[in-house]
């Protein structure tokens, strides 16, 4: 579905990525884990076109996407979940669902997917006047992939959802990412978090210092010897 | 905003507002206070222009007097050079200054934050420079616009000042409708969702650029026929007064004061800053020069620590507090 060959990027002329490449199939959970600075969120901005690569190519659904404005990319089916959540605090609950909706342009396509985002965020439905800034951080978060789901997107990318977020709650939207993903939306979460996002992926790519160090089913890397001593401190 | 909209609607207390700055005049014929209402429907409307682009898309603009002093030459030049109607003027004024914004603001979308708020100020000190300079439009000396007979297709009247107060508030009506319409349609949204986060707008497909872009536009367009008017009713105009600096900040402070991006804001602003300014200046004449900006100064400073959203934030208080009283459970 996704095929990242050879990207590398950065800012201002300072590259975070090294000629990193990876693949994601409809349907799966992938994870990308790594610590601080090793270039997870550059990824992700990478891929919804916020930067440009300076090399290498990006392929959805068999059509290049890294020489495309970050606002079309949405329309192709890809919605970004940004870091720090970024809701818009001053609107409510629904406006902000409905702007995620942007992209959809019949009433009824916005309604019948409105409805189904309140399937999976019921809380959100019951607030749905409030501001959104009144919400806690978890709730925040629930609200930043749900605006990100109102757009029907294919691809989901999700950047450090748990940041700032207690652990009970990240175990709890790890598993709304695991439901949407049975939806049938394709997951690619960026974490730090290493063992809970392992264990709900598919599939993981451990990132250091820019390079796709390790990859494989999140069992596997879980049980690997490497990541145990880098991450889990075992 | 939101709290008083639960016991009457935006749109009533609008249309209250309007209809008591329409009547105002003719309850008080005296030409000193008619002064003061014409420079208040401007004001008010300069701050409910520079609102669409400040208050609802989050883009600081310290550089509005260019645009207003851009209406200003357009007419005042067409008409003393080549007696065209101040109205053509006015209409061309405003194209010429969306098309100026068009071209400054879309390299200056690049920056964020400070570094647009920045651009924005150098950029009206700029036009300033260069119109200080022309010779063809009289540079530093100005343009004193030749007096014409009365009437409507000249737009100068010389034994009332009640049909330019009128103009005036017709045009005010105007932009007041089309803020409000901005402010409910999607693209209020788009606007206010790029002020909140601009790359979580980004992140749900907005073109930030684009909306950007129609802000300014819509927003230049306003100020300048204002600034042809302002020409029109002045029959003077100089770079220094009409593409100032302090021209741009009053803007600015009566919005900010008055309450930012809330369409009550700029009237509430406007009616504060503009009476206290044109009296303190007909009560002192030239000593008391800046007293108004001094109290005014205070006034900001005061509402910047006790009420940051702007003088409309003390209504929101009240409702609340009513509400509160009311036996509303907390969240």
């Amino acid at each position: 579905m996704l095929k990242v060959k050879n990207v590398s990027a950065g800012y201002e002329h300072i590259p975070v990525l090294f000629d990193v490449s990876f693949e994601i199939q409809g349907g799966e959970v992938v994870a990308i884990v790594g610590s601080n600075g090793a270039g997870k969120t550059t990824i992700l901005r990478t891929i919804s076109g916020i930067l440009k690569p300076m090399a290498g190519e990006i392929e959805f659904l068999g059509e290049r996407i890294d020489n495309i404005p970050a606002h079309k990319i949405v329309e192709k089916g890809i919605a970004h979940v940004p870091e720090g959540r970024h809701v818009f605090g001053k609107m409510t609950i629904l406006d902000n669902l409905l702007l995620g909706a942007y992209t959809l342009k019949s009433q009824e396509d916005i309604r019948s997917v409105l409805k189904e985002v309140y399937d999976i965020f019921p809380k959100l439905k019951d607030r749905e006047n409030q501001k959104a800034e009144t919400l806690s951080g978890g709730e925040q978060q629930m609200l930043a992939i749900a605006r990100a789901m109102m757009s029907k997107p294919k691809l989901l990318l999700v950047d450090e959802m748990s940041l700032g977020l207690m652990p009970l709650l990240v175990d709890k939207v790890l598993s709304i990412l695991k439901a949407i993903s049975e939806r049938g939306v394709t997951v690619l979460l960026v974490e730090q978090k290493v063992q809970e996002a392992l264990e709900i992926a598919d599939r993981g790519y451990v990132l250091q210092t820019g390079r796709v160090i390790a990859e494989g089913t999140g069992k596997a890397l879980l049980a690997s010897e490497r990541v145990k001593r880098a991450y889990l401190g075992m | 905003m939101v709290e008083t909209k639960k016991i009457f609607s935006q749109k009533q207390v609008l249309s209250w507002m309007c209809i008591l700055i329409a009547v105002l005049p003719l309850a008080i014929p005296n030409m000193n206070f008619h002064h003061v209402m014409i420079m208040f429907v401007i004001f008010a409307a300069l701050g409910q222009s520079w609102n669409i682009i400040t208050g609802f898309a989050g883009q600081t603009s310290f550089g509005h007097a260019a645009f207003f002093g851009i209406g200003a030459y357009t007419s005042s030049v067409l008409f003393w050079k080549y007696m065209v109607s101040p109205w053509v003027g006015m209409l061309l004024g405003a194209l010429i200054a969306m098309g100026v914004a068009v071209i400054v603001s879309y390299p200056c979308f690049q920056l964020k934050g400070h570094y647009f708020a920045i651009a924005t100020l150098a950029i009206g000190e700029i036009i300033q420079q260069i119109f200080v300079s022309w010779e063809y439009v009289e540079g530093a000396t100005g343009i004193s616009l030749p007096i014409l007979p009365e009437g409507f297709l000249q737009l100068q009247f010389h034994q009332s000042k009640l049909p330019y107060f009128y103009i005036a508030y017709v045009l005010f009506v105007l932009v007041i409708v089309v803020a409000y319409g901005i402010e409910h349609s999607k693209m209020g949204y788009y606007l206010k969702a790029i002020r909140e986060s601009q790359e979580a707008g980004e992140a749900i497909g907005i073109n930030p650029t684009r909306y950007k872009l129609f802000a300014m536009m819509i927003s230049s367009f306003m100020t300048a026929i204002f600034g042809s008017l302002y020409a029109q009713y002045i029959l003077y105009i100089d770079p220094f007064m009409v593409f100032s600096l302090p021209l741009s900040m009053k803007i600015v402070l009566l919005t900010v004061l008055g309450g930012l991006g809330t369409l009550y804001g700029p009237i509430i602003g406007a009616a504060i800053l503009i009476p206290l300014s044109e009296y303190t200046r007909i009560l002192f004449g030239g000593t008391g020069k800046g007293i108004d900006l001094i109290i005014f100064g205070l006034l900001v400073v005061l509402v910047a620590c006790y009420q940051p959203k702007g003088m409309i934030g003390l209504f929101g208080g009240w409702a609340r507090k009513g509400q509160r009283t009311g036996g509303e459970k907390g969240e």
